[in-house]
């Protein structure tokens, strides 16, 4: 059945790993269920192949599978898989053993449980080279700190001698890569390598990653959800859904015109870095991935796909448009030749957008710090030295106007949730002067009165953690009517109906249970709860971020839909510059507890950055697959709040460091005449725009 | 470390000054009057009087138990109402002879049930595996006086009537015999004890295993190609097992608890049988010096595993605080 | 908790919306999947019906004393023989199981009851009231359940009232921390920071936002608390201290057999064989509901 396959035709170099027709099934409840079918694909030395799919898709299952490590509950049902021209599927478990770090390697996602806690990180590595390559354990440990330096590990010794718990996450990736690439081999399998990174961090991994892989020629495959990593660092793509992979292309090919309807449905519902809501409404691709396994007749993506017809319901051949091209997809020549186009945006019209009163304002916040005592000992009680604490939030100011989109973006650990916390009333310890529409904010939840508890609502970034799994959809949505607007139940269940019209789901859902919902339902759930007393002020801490990308888009209109209708203010966290430049008003930049940046939506885009900002807009990976331009790397990782430098906060770790002035006093703020913007910095504002001009014409707009 | 360490010898002190509250508070409660009980019913007013002056029964409730917490520090423990002997010497006396039955059967369980339960986890859902956790399973909630005089029906009964060399069903030696002499009489009460621990290390040995094999630095450790025997020694076990020096440690309650059970069941003259004979005579002091002390090696022995999972976690090991 | 999410899914797919009672029944029909927990829970409920028909259908009164009858070994009028007083052991260990029963599970019920209400309030409100409490219990822990149980029947007698206290008293802390570590992580979870955004009462974030997601860790303990109650009854009555004569406990009754073993085997026996077989069912219905409610699908 494979003979009459497109990708039998042999390239000219014999692939490093070479899948034919590969069919994987996962046990579950007594039943074989198919997770990934009838999948094929080659991988060169030297060249990155990046394998994108969003959750479920398969594409850790087929991972696994290469490495024939599916466990008892997995099987491969049919296939080949070649690995140097030997195939893997005649081996014995005994034999992979001696595959595994020497031919193949693999680097997992999460670093922190990736890497043991009890050994030392360079006996990890040199382990090994003890027992795949028969190295003298003495020798190995040397060669280990030598391994380490080569993924630019500055004191290689002491990270050797470091336990995992000891090491920062970019740190222990860096460990994890060494230990992948010690033994030379031939194939690597990143699994998602940088999901848990902040984008600088991202960025520096990714980086190392491209040279290191490109020095060595070793054949790499590369798993992930995330497109513009994909585009950034693999020569082909292949796209996987539902356990099938629909369409198969080179980097700029498949960017440039995606052919198969989900790969141009994922594509455009990414917002793009400085794209805004008032230029284009973010398009969806309706429905949700099925469930891993299910049977369907027909192309998989069928029951979601907008230019479906009849034919759709007979699976599609795998064609070959071009060399090196493949898709799987009855319609695609109509859409080569362009005979049918595929919807830009359903429902064109960009978001509503509303007019931000300049005058009234729904949140002000003044020298606003908040602090974590830390654990005084018995000693320090003794003492009688103070408690120490840490401050997470410190002296920040804040304004967000009426019906305005604030966006507050940040990495792990510079604040961003403990300034919600606090504008909540749920932090620790709140100082500083914040107001809610004039009136005094209460800093702590319990004296607040029930009025101002309903003018400030939240949407978490877990729906998992969000929703009550054992209170119903209606349960769930009526209590806020009850506690907050004082309806009684009855009528507080009389509007459930309404509340669920408005977050676009089906009456039916009143009954249901969380856990029988999915990802994106949970959260329109959420949002729903959020908005149904009308607050003046939502609090969305990383709304979207656990979504996959097509559902994702739909939740993010949904939130301006509603802000709009609901005429409230949005506090908007993220970590993703590119949603929050597409969703808010105005920007603030945080580090360290500390905003550093505050610009209109337009205006945070153009030049002046503070530095710190334009760290984090190189290292965003964009879906210009041939932009990528050496970006600002920046040294070292976000310091502990513990331990937080003096003068300027980020001097630490600053590619523009003036001099001794940024170590000892605090930076002012800059700003110009004519410009939203204004950054706390000591270079002055004409300065840094010379300095950052080409940057700003180059990248950034191209994104 | 040191501070970890010092921090819990700090709660282990609490701990223990709050317990010996708890146990002068039950034993106060007794209802009646204590001289009552010492001098009999025909004693007269003034001879009850003198006897409350004597145990200090007029100074309020805090002072008592103050002044009863000093003497104890001090090693004045008073007399037994009921044996009219020093009640240090006898109490010290039995507290070797159960440390000998406890030593021998940690000795013998702690091996077996970590071995058993290594066996089951590594094996976990296979043939093996149920034939250990159903068995273990079944024996865990057995009271030990049902398994000791099952043990003694078979070693001692049943071997003797078949003519079999055979264990002895007493346990009754002197109370101040040596080691060699009371080893023999050692053996079915240290049999019995073990499988009550048996049961119990097992099954978390297994779980602290199973939990293990599934974490993410296992599959990190075979995709490296390393040998499995490496990966299960080093990667898998030197995780698992740490978990149950804790377990062990807790598992002392259960073993002194069982003691007591067992101590009576084979009369065997330990700090258990003490313990009930002492309840028995509703012999005030004693009760709470046998009390006090079983505490007091419980919690050393808790501090002890502490201490050793600290040295041997690094997590622990470099962290300050 | 993930099994249990998929049988709900089950029931919204048949088009009906899960009630409590449905979700207690599937809970149930998977307990039943597991062949030793099915054992294990057949045999309980065995035990169950046989301490409250026993009183009807034991042929003997447990104290009814027939001398010409004494130390009869197992026939047709006396399934389990007699013993030394020649009292019937049939009927003697048919109502011993309504006894031990009874008292162990009136205990375990009373010590669930309070464990969970200390937990979920000292959890959730946490403070110093909390780091009191959790002292108090560890000191309380730091005597070994017998040891407590002993020192506690020494001071206030020996009597059934006394035993079912000691049983409050030794259980509720080992209850109250297992309810209160659930609580810690639950509370930490989005819904209950939304309910108190929401300014829901203490009262309905303690019973209706945490307590429901207490209940599979609650059932198990309750199982496993059952099952060393019904030790401690037994190791007591054994040991002389808690259940007096004549009363059919169990432990009591192998007391009082082992002085005659070699005449009266039977009457060692039977008792013996009735606790090992509840103990072990107990244990094994209480893995099985762990296996059932806490352990994700495989």
């Amino acid at each position: 059945m494979f003979c009459n396959h497109p990708l039998n035709k042999l390239p000219e170099h014999l692939p490093t790993l070479n899948i034919e027709g590969l069919t994987v099934a996962y046990r579950q409840n007594g039943r074989w269920l198919e997770a990934v079918r009838d999948v094929s694909l080659h991988i060169q030395p030297g060249e990155i192949y990046g394998l994108v799919g969003e959750s479920g898709s398969g594409k850790t299952t087929l991972a696994l599978a290469v490495l024939r490590y599916l466990g008892q509950y997995g099987m491969i049902l049919q296939g080949k898989i070649e690995l140097n021209g030997k195939n893997l599927l005649d081996l014995q478990p005994a034999e992979m053993r001696k595959i595994w770090g020497r031919e193949m390697a693999y680097l997992p996602q999460n670093s922190q449980s990736a890497l043991n806690p009890t050994l030392r990180v360079g006996d990890q590595i040199a382990e090994i080279l003890h027992y795949q390559l028969d190295m003298g354990m003495k020798r190995a440990q040397r060669r280990a700190v030598d391994h380490l330096r080569e993924v630019n590990i500055a004191d290689p010794e002491r990270v050797a001698s470091s336990y995992p718990h000891q090491l920062s996450g970019g740190m222990q990736q860096r460990a994890l890569i060494a230990m992948a690439l010690c033994s030379n081999p031939t194939l690597l399998i990143l699994d998602e390598p940088t999901t848990n990174l902040d984008v600088t961090t991202q960025a520096a991994i990714l980086e190392l990653l491209v040279e290191l892989i490109s020095q060595r020629q070793t054949a790499a495959l590369y798993i992930t959800h995330n497109l513009a990593v994909v585009a950034q660092m693999c020569q082909r793509v292949g796209v996987m859904y539902a356990g099938v992979m629909l369409e198969e292309a080179a980097a700029a090919s498949l960017f440039a015109k995606p052919l198969h309807p989900y790969t141009h449905g994922m594509l455009s519902s990414l917002p793009r870095l400085g794209e805004g809501k008032a230029s284009a409404r973010l398009q969806s691709i309706g429905g949700q991935s099925p469930p891993p396994g299910q049977l369907t007749s027909g192309c998989v993506f069928q029951p979601r796909c907008p230019l479906a017809i009849e034919v759709c319901s007979e699976n599609p051949a795998l064609s070959s448009p071009s060399a090196g091209r493949h898709i799987r997809c009855h319609r695609w020549e109509a859409i080569l030749k362009g005979e049918i186009s595929l919807p830009t945006a359903p429902g064109m019209e960009s978001p509503g957008r509303m007019e931000a009163s300049d005058k009234e304002v729904a949140l002000s916040l003044e020298g606003v710090a908040v602090r974590y005592p830390l654990r005084r000992t018995p000693l320090d009680i003794l003492r009688r030295e103070p408690g120490r604490s840490v401050r997470a939030v410190d002296e920040l100011d804040l304004v967000i106007a009426s019906g305005q989109t604030f966006g507050l973006v940040g990495e792990s650990g510079s604040g961003k949730t403990s300034l919600a916390r606090a504008i909540l009333g749920v932090a620790d310890r709140t100082e500083g002067k914040m107001e809610l529409l004039g009136a005094p904010l209460p800093a702590q939840l319990s004296s607040r009165k029930r009025e101002t508890l309903r003018r400030v609502q939240i949407v978490f970034q877990n729906s998992e953690e969000a929703l009550n799994p054992y209170l119903t959809v209606e349960e769930i949505l009526l209590r806020p009517l009850v506690t907050l607007l004082g309806l009684s139940r009855q009528e507080a269940r009389d509007r459930v109906p309404e509340l669920l019209r408005a977050v676009r789901l089906p009456a039916a859902y009143a009954v249901r249970l969380p856990t029988q919902l999915s990802g994106g339902e949970k959260q329109r759930v959420a949002i729903g709860r959020a908005f149904a007393a009308r607050p003046d002020l939502l609090v969305c801490d990383e709304p979207v971020s656990a979504l996959d990308v097509s559902v994702q888009a739909s939740i993010l209109n949904l939130l301006c839909d509603l802000q709009v209708e609901n005429r409230s203010s949005l506090l908007f966290i993220s970590h993703d510059l590119a949603v929050v430049g597409y969703l808010a008003d105005v920007i603030g930049v945080i580090y360290l507890g500390q905003l550093v940046e505050i610009a209109n939506a337009d205006d945070l885009f153009k030049p002046p950055f503070h530095p710190y900002t334009e760290a984090l807009l190189t290292a965003v990976p964009t879906l210009e697959t041939q932009s990528r331009q050496k970006g600002i790397i920046l040294s070292g990782e976000i310091p502990s709040p513990t331990e937080k430098p003096g003068g300027c906060p980020f001097h630490t770790r600053c590619p523009r460091l003036v001099g001794e002035i940024c170590k000892t006093q605090a930076p002012p703020w800059q700003r110009r005449e004519g410009s939203s913007k204004r950054y706390r910095c000591h270079i002055p504002w004409m300065e840094l725009q010379a300095a950052q001009g080409k940057l700003a014409n180059g990248e950034i707009q191209a994104g | 470390m040191y501070r970890y360490l010092l921090r819990r010898m700090g709660f282990l002190l609490l701990t223990i000054l709050l317990t010996s509250i708890i146990i002068f508070a039950i034993t106060q409660w007794l209802p009646g009057d204590v001289c009552r009980i010492i001098l009999g019913r025909e004693a007269g007013k003034k001879a009850l009087e003198a006897c409350r002056r004597d145990l200090g029964l007029e100074a309020s409730v805090p002072v008592q138990f103050l002044r009863w917490l000093g003497d104890f520090l001090s090693g004045d423990w008073g007399q037994s109402y009921s044996t009219r002997t020093e009640i240090f010497p006898l109490v010290m006396q039995r507290l070797i002879n159960s440390l000998r039955l406890a030593a021998l059967t940690l000795l013998i369980a702690v091996p077996l049930a970590v071995g058993l339960g290594v066996a089951a986890g590594l094996n976990a859902g296979r043939l093996l595996d149920n034939l250990i956790s159903i068995s273990t399973l079944s024996v865990v909630g057995l009271p030990e006086f049902v398994t000791g005089i099952l043990l003694i029906q078979i070693f001692a009964f049943e071997l003797r009537r078949r003519g079999l060399p055979s264990l002895p069903a007493n346990s009754s030696i002197r109370p101040e015999a040596g080691f060699m002499e009371a080893l023999p009489m050692l053996i079915l009460p240290a049999m019995t004890a073990t499988l009550v621990l048996l049961a119990y290390i097992a099954r978390i040995t297994r779980a602290g295993v199973v939990e293990e094999m599934k974490q993410a630095y296992v599959r990190t450790a075979d995709l490296k190609g390393l040998p499995r025997r490496v990966v299960v020694l080093k990667h898998v076990l030197r995780n698992a097992l740490l978990p149950t020096i804790t377990v062990i440690a807790i598992s002392f309650g259960w073993l002194i608890s069982g003691l007591v059970v067992i101590e009576n069941v084979f009369n065997y003259p330990g700090l258990g049988r003490l313990l009930v004979f002492a309840i028995d005579r509703r012999d005030l002091p004693l009760m709470q010096a046998v009390a006090l002390v079983t505490v007091l090696g419980f919690s050393l022995a808790n501090l002890a595993a502490d201490s050793l999972y600290a040295l041997l976690n690094p997590r622990i090991r470099y962290t300050r605080g | 908790m993930r099994r249990e999410a998929d049988s709900l899914t089950l029931f919204a797919q048949n088009g009906a919306a899960p009630g409590r009672g449905r979700r207690l029944l599937s809970s149930l029909r998977r307990l039943y999947a597991v062949p030793s927990a099915a054992f294990g829970a057949t045999i309980v409920i065995v035990f169950l019906a046989l301490a409250i028909i026993g009183p009807l259908i034991a042929p003997y009164e447990a104290n009814q004393q027939e001398f010409q009858d004494a130390r009869q070994a197992p026939s047709k009028a006396h399934w389990f023989g007699t013993d030394h007083l020649g009292r019937d052991v049939f009927s003697r260990v048919l109502l011993g199981a309504s006894e031990v029963l009874w008292l162990s599970g009136a205990g375990t019920l009373l010590a669930v009851l309070c464990g969970t209400g200390i937990g979920l309030t000292s959890g959730y409100l946490g403070g110093w009231v909390d780091e009191l409490v959790m002292r108090l219990f560890d000191s309380l822990l730091a005597l070994p359940a017998l040891l407590l149980a002993l020192l506690m029947l020494g001071a206030i007698g020996t009597s059934v009232t006394s035993v079912l206290f000691v049983i409050l008293v030794v259980y509720t802390p080992i209850v109250a921390r297992v309810v209160r570590s659930a609580v810690l992580s639950i509370k930490t979870r989005g819904f209950v920071e939304v309910a108190r955004l929401q300014g829901e009462s203490l009262g309905w974030i303690l019973f209706r936002e945490i307590l429901p997601l207490v209940l599979p860790t609650l059932a198990v303990e309750t199982a496993l608390r059952f099952s060393y109650s019904i030790f401690l009854v037994a190791s007591l009555g054994f040991l002389g201290v808690g259940v007096q004569p004549p009363s059919p406990n169990w432990g009591l009754m192998v007391k009082e057999a082992r002085q005659s073993v070699s005449l009266t085997p039977w009457a060692l026996y039977y008792p013996v064989a009735a606790i090992s077989l509840l103990v072990i069912s107990v244990n094994l219905m209480a893995d099985g509901l762990k296996r059932v409610l806490q352990s994700p699908v495989e």
